[in-house]
């Protein structure tokens, strides 16, 4: 889409705010921001601090970490981008720089929790004061692990990807401000050139975006006088984290410049808006998906009338299909398609293991892949993965997590320098994703476990629904330290994924009680805590998780138990979410499976009242056997007025979480919308 | 007025007193055959509570001729408690109607005295019931219709009275001369207490001065008396009164057995009220009485749709969805963890009662709870349908643990499965997994919108007074 471009520009101060929404006044950070000395000492030396925008009273600044910029140039000169490895020694180099900073590196060691988090209360007000530092913190010790990356340097690193930076040579400069004000003027010319080449190239949405930006950009040419009077006084109009999410802030950007900083920020922001969620019920867009499609679906006779906007698919006939040729197809990598066989046939489950093995299926095809003739990579990437995307997706629905990380990626794949040779951009790529595997999900939820297990005090009981990969391990893990607890596993058919949990917990010696989500409310009287695994959070705090979580919760709330979600940030997503109607998976019915449950309980137990279950089909009962079984399920299936619902998801209102445990510390719902808008934007560009 | 009205009171009672003796006195030696017959027939079943059922054999009455009958009854109880307690009869109503068509041969084949027939009767009923009731405590409805006969047995012994009191009334004047007799009948003292209980049934409403009057309760008073008066009479409509206290507590309880079979057309006729067109109706567990009640509402041409939680691990929900596709409803099965999911979008919750207590909470299948508070985020009415017989007088303590009931880890687990896991012992000799499958679930009555029982609807904080009629104050504690 957008041409390759030289060198970055690199920012040097980072304002990440905590601004007013949420917070009472911008002065309350500052003495919070006092716990995180290191941060500040380094903002308050910086020598950028007295750029414009370092006049700026911003509630939080964190400086930009010097090995960020090392990373830049090294992508922008054309040399391979260091491996993990180099990361991690990055990483510990800049731990002996923040001293006293909760540091990753210990926690991946295991060792005890930090002090500074230690005490952090459930209760809101406290914990969002530590919430606060404890993100500084965090994101100051995460140099380059996606934390940290301002979003000034966001701004350098898209939108300056296709136009601010089109002067090669300043995008160097110290002080590139998102804001635009310190933009070169000098550049202008060029720009405006970018531009009208890019429109050529932009799709109807972008046309649209930038004739919105124009518009806002008039709008605000009017005001500008008076705007520009008073910008440094004012903090909040120019702060340059607001500036990818402009709307509002675009009026503030001054005219000429602004035009096209606005063109190219409302460009990103359509970008980074999700998509909206393709709707079932509409025919001509089903149509024209399925001519696309690989995966044969057959859809489901019996669609529940209240769920027609999402897929309803018979499950399970496609597979033999699909597996047969698995090697003809050559529009899908193979990697890419096992992973979606897996994923359709529920090998792989849980959000994390089904993100991770998609991330290393796209690694592999990124390695494998080859830039046709007269094709630039940029683009011919982004349509491959495109391709696999919407091939995932037939296999299943994404889970958020995997749409942030599918953003992500091609976040990546945009910003390639250009001058990049392709085995080196294919490197570049691949390290991304590997840093974004380690970083974002496995070490945030090391990170997790060190703060979720301060919660856990001797004598507890602590209850959790279903199978959470962070929850076994902060179980785990505190069963590890030595403290005494007994676990309260609750679980929900069809899946029942609570008896794997419960069968490692088990061996590893956990005390445990098993039951059913019925009887939770039976349960709860004795439970101290409860543990909750997420998918997603959505910005209004609603919680997106395993269907049940939400009736969890509540029974939580009502007994006055404590809910703690453990999550990473990387599943968090800006969408808002009401109920579980308007967004949410289908399962099928495993209605078989069902009906041999019955009659193998029936049998056993030779009620009467059995008997009389079956009554009409005589066959079921005389022989159990599973293909009776069958046969009756499917006289069962085609009934017309009965549906079988297999709801996978539910969201969990923000009212019954007392905490969301994620990688930035501990945090209460209301502070959803606050990471992510100040944090993901930026991860994802890093 | 209301003078005049103690006034009449005070006269009848007098009046009443007088009568009982004299027909009871008058009415002894004129003893029809048929009923001696049928007195002796039936008369051993010896129920009263020094007889252990199980060992019962050196306790048997003498009477030859009544010993083909006897192990009849006692071996129907005993089958019965060995039912109860194997839980091979489940849901309530099924156990109600047992329970009192035991009770009713239970009455039938009991040998009446002369005299205290009624106290004779509510021994044995009792004695009888609290087998019954220890054999499954968790089954309210058991205690329940146990409760019921007691109070019918009562309630026709006072009738009786009245009837009596009545008919001498009328007779007054001739029998005024008659003496008191104590043969068989109690003292006067007592006797007069059981009239006054009489009138006061008779006349429905408690009036100031029943209450002021000092006279204990109908149902504290030892029922010594009452009906030995009714055993003879020297007329023809006095002899039918005397066989009439047996035959009226049979025929009462024939009409309570008749009153649990139909409880749910009662409670159906109702339906139509409730349930508008185009409705979303969640339920859960399998209730017949649910049933019948959407049932009814379809029949009149309602068109609604039915989501139906499956109730695991026992899945009674599936069999309710069946039930409910046969007839023709639109029925959607979801498990039951997407209850909350599902709510928002739901018009009404109706659920069957397993028993509703007397403070208006309820005990029903498992999961209730988490739909009435799903229902009550949401401000979902949450019905909860309860035949009578299914009305508790009882208050609950901690009802979730104490009247609850688990049942077999292995409809959760399978134990094959997981007895690799379960080796790893603590040390300390206790397991290391508990397995946890509760029956029911106990509603707040804070979460109840509505019951509807087979007399109408009602709020939970009325299920007290309703449920003061169907029970005598007495019989609570069994």
């Amino acid at each position: 889409m957008d041409p390759r471009r030289g060198p970055l520009a690199v920012p040097k101060v980072r304002r990440v705010g905590f601004f007013t929404s949420i917070e009472p006044s911008p002065e309350t950070p500052r003495p919070n921001r006092s716990l995180s000395g290191p941060a500040e000492a380094i903002t308050s030396s910086s020598p950028l601090s007295d750029s414009p925008s370092g006049q700026f009273i911003s509630p939080v600044q964190i400086p930009p970490s010097r090995h960020h910029s090392d990373n830049l140039a090294s992508r922008a000169a054309p040399v391979p981008v260091p491996g993990p490895s180099a990361f991690r020694r990055q990483l510990a180099n800049d731990r002996t720089l923040h001293v006293g900073s909760y540091n990753p590196v210990d926690s991946l060691l295991g060792t005890s929790p930090p002090s500074s988090n230690g005490e952090v209360s459930e209760d809101s007000g406290s914990l969002f004061g530590f919430q606060r530092s404890d993100s500084a913190k965090l994101s100051a010790s995460f140099p380059n692990g996606g934390f940290d990356m301002t979003v000034a340097v966001r701004a350098p690193g898209e939108s300056e990807a296709k136009v601010a930076t089109a002067s090669t040579s300043d995008g160097r400069k110290k002080n590139v401000e998102a804001s635009g004000e310190s933009e070169s003027v000098a550049t202008k010319p060029r720009k405006e050139k970018e531009t009208r080449s890019l429109k050529e190239k932009t799709s109807k949405a972008e046309r649209r975006a930038i004739q919105e930006a124009q518009r806002a950009a008039k709008a605000a040419a009017k005001g500008e006088g008076s705007k520009r009077a008073g910008e440094s006084s004012r903090p909040k109009p120019s702060k340059p984290a607001k500036q990818p999410q402009p709307k509002k802030e675009a009026p503030q950007v001054t005219s000429s410049v602004s035009e096209k900083r606005a063109v190219s920020v409302e460009k990103e922001r359509r970008m980074d808006v999700p998509q909206t969620q393709m709707q079932y019920d509409d025919k001509s867009r089903v149509d024209k998906a399925k001519r696309r499609s690989v995966v044969e679906q057959t859809e489901s006779k019996n669609k529940v009338e209240l769920f027609l906007h999402l897929p309803q698919y018979e499950r399970g006939n496609q597979l033999p299909n699909l597996s047969s040729n698995i090697f003809t197809l050559d529009t899908i990598h193979h990697a890419v398609y096992k992973v979606g066989l897996q994923h359709l046939a529920g090998d792989i489950a849980g959000d994390n293991a089904r993100c991770i093995a998609m991330l290393h299926a796209f690694q592999e095809a990124i390695n494998d892949y080859t830039t046709p003739p007269m094709k630039d990579l940029t683009m011919d990437l982004t349509a491959k993965i495109n391709g696999y995307v919407s091939f995932l997706i037939e296999c299943r629905p994404l889970s958020m997590s995997m749409g942030n990380a599918i953003r992500f990626l091609k976040n990546q794949i945009r910003k390639l320098p250009v001058d990049l040779s392709e085995p080196e951009a294919k490197a570049s790529l691949c390290s991304e994703i590997g840093r974004f595997i380690d970083e974002k999900i496995l070490l945030a939820d090391k990170v997790i476990v060190q703060h979720a297990v301060t919660k856990i005090r001797d004598g507890e009981v602590l209850l959790t629904y279903g199978f959470s990969c962070v929850v076994e391990m902060i179980l785990l893990y505190a069963h590890e330290i030595g403290r005494k607890f007994r676990v309260v596993i609750v679980d929900s058919r069809p899946n029942l994924e609570g008896q794997k949990l419960l069968r490692r917990l088990v061996t590893r010696g956990l005390d445990c009680t098993y039951t059913h989500i019925n009887a939770v409310s039976y349960i709860m009287g004795e439970v101290t805590r409860v543990f909750l695994g997420a998918s997603s959070i959505f910005s209004n705090g609603t919680l997106y998780s395993k269907v049940g979580t939400a009736c969890v919760a509540m029974v939580a709330n009502a007994f006055s138990v404590p809910v703690i979600v453990c999550c990473e940030a990387y599943k968090f997503h800006e969408r808002v979410l009401l109920d579980s109607i308007c967004s949410n998976e289908l399962g099928k019915f495993p209605l078989a499976l069902l009906y041999l449950i019955l009659l193998v309980l029936d049998f056993a137990n030779k009620s009467v009242a059995c008997v009389e279950i079956f009554a009409g089909d005589p066959d079921a009962i005389a022989n159990v056997p599973l293909r009776n079984n069958k046969k009756h399920s499917k006289t069962m299936d085609n009934n017309k007025n009965l549906q079988f619902l297999n709801l996978m998801y539910d969201s969990t209102p923000a009212e019954y979480i007392s905490m969301i445990v994620t990688d930035y510390g501990m945090i209460p719902p209301t502070s959803i919308p606050v990471i992510v808008r100040e944090y993901r934007r930026e991860d994802l560009l890093l | 007025n209301y003078k005049r009205y103690l006034y009449q009171r005070v006269f009848l009672e007098r009046l009443s007193y007088w009568a009982f003796v004299s027909a009871a006195q008058t009415l002894r030696p004129i003893k029809p055959p048929a009923s001696h017959y049928l007195v002796f027939l039936f008369n051993s079943v010896s129920l009263s509570p020094e007889y252990s059922l199980s060992t019962s054999s050196p306790h048997r009455s003498p009477p030859s001729h009544s010993h083909r009958k006897m192990p009849d009854v006692q071996s129907m109880v005993l089958e019965f408690v060995n039912k109860l307690r194997k839980r091979k009869i489940e849901g309530s109503q099924a156990t109600a109607r047992c329970t009192v068509e035991l009770l009713r041969s239970v009455i039938s084949h009991h040998r009446v005295p002369h005299a205290n027939q009624a106290s004779a009767l509510i021994d044995a009923v009792k004695a009888v019931g609290a087998q019954l009731v220890a054999a499954n405590p968790v089954e309210l409805a058991v205690g329940n219709v146990v409760r019921r006969v007691l109070h019918i047995i009562r309630e026709e012994d006072l009738s009786l009275a009245t009837a009596a009191v009545a008919g001498l009334d009328l007779l007054d004047a001739s029998d005024d001369d008659e003496d008191v007799n104590g043969k068989g009948i109690g003292y006067p003292g007592m006797s007069a207490a059981v009239v006054a209980a009489a009138a006061r049934s008779t006349l429905r409403p408690p009036s100031l001065q029943t209450l002021l009057e000092g006279t204990p309760e109908s149902a504290t008073v030892p029922y010594t008396s009452s009906s030995g008066a009714d055993s003879e009479s020297k007329t023809a409509d006095k002899s039918s009164i005397t066989r009439k206290l047996k035959h009226d507590v049979i025929e009462g309880v024939n009409q309570l057995i008749h009153e649990i079979a139909g409880c749910h057309e009662q409670i159906a006729e109702q339906a139509v009220e409730h349930i508008h067109q185009n409705e979303v109706i969640l339920t859960l567990g399998s209730s017949r009485t649910v049933l019948e009640f959407l049932c009814a509402a379809k029949e009149k041409k309602r068109s609604f749709r039915v989501f139906v939680a499956e109730g695991a691990p026992r899945y009674q929900g599936h069999l309710l969805a069946k039930e409910l596709v046969a007839r023709g409803l639109q029925t959607t099965v979801i498990t039951d963890s997407a209850v909350f999911a599902m709510i928002s979008r739901v018009n009404m919750v109706i659920i069957g009662a397993h028993a509703v207590m007397a403070n208006g909470g309820v005990i029903g299948p498992v999961g209730v709870n988490m739909a009435a508070l799903a229902a009550k985020k949401h401000a979902v009415p949450f019905v909860v349908l309860a035949g009578s017989h299914k009305l508790c007088p009882l208050y609950p303590h901690n009802p979730e643990v104490l009247l609850n009931e688990l049942r077999s880890p292995s409809e959760l687990l399978d134990f094959g499965e997981f007895s690799d896991c379960l080796d790893f012992g603590t040390g300390s000799g206790s397991p290391l997994l508990q397995v946890v499958n509760p029956t029911f679930d106990y509603v707040p009555p804070s979460l109840v919108s509505l019951f509807i029982t087979d007399t109408g609807g009602h709020n939970p904080s009325y299920m007290y007074r309703l449920i003061a009629d169907y029970y005598s104050a007495d019989d609570l504690v069994m």
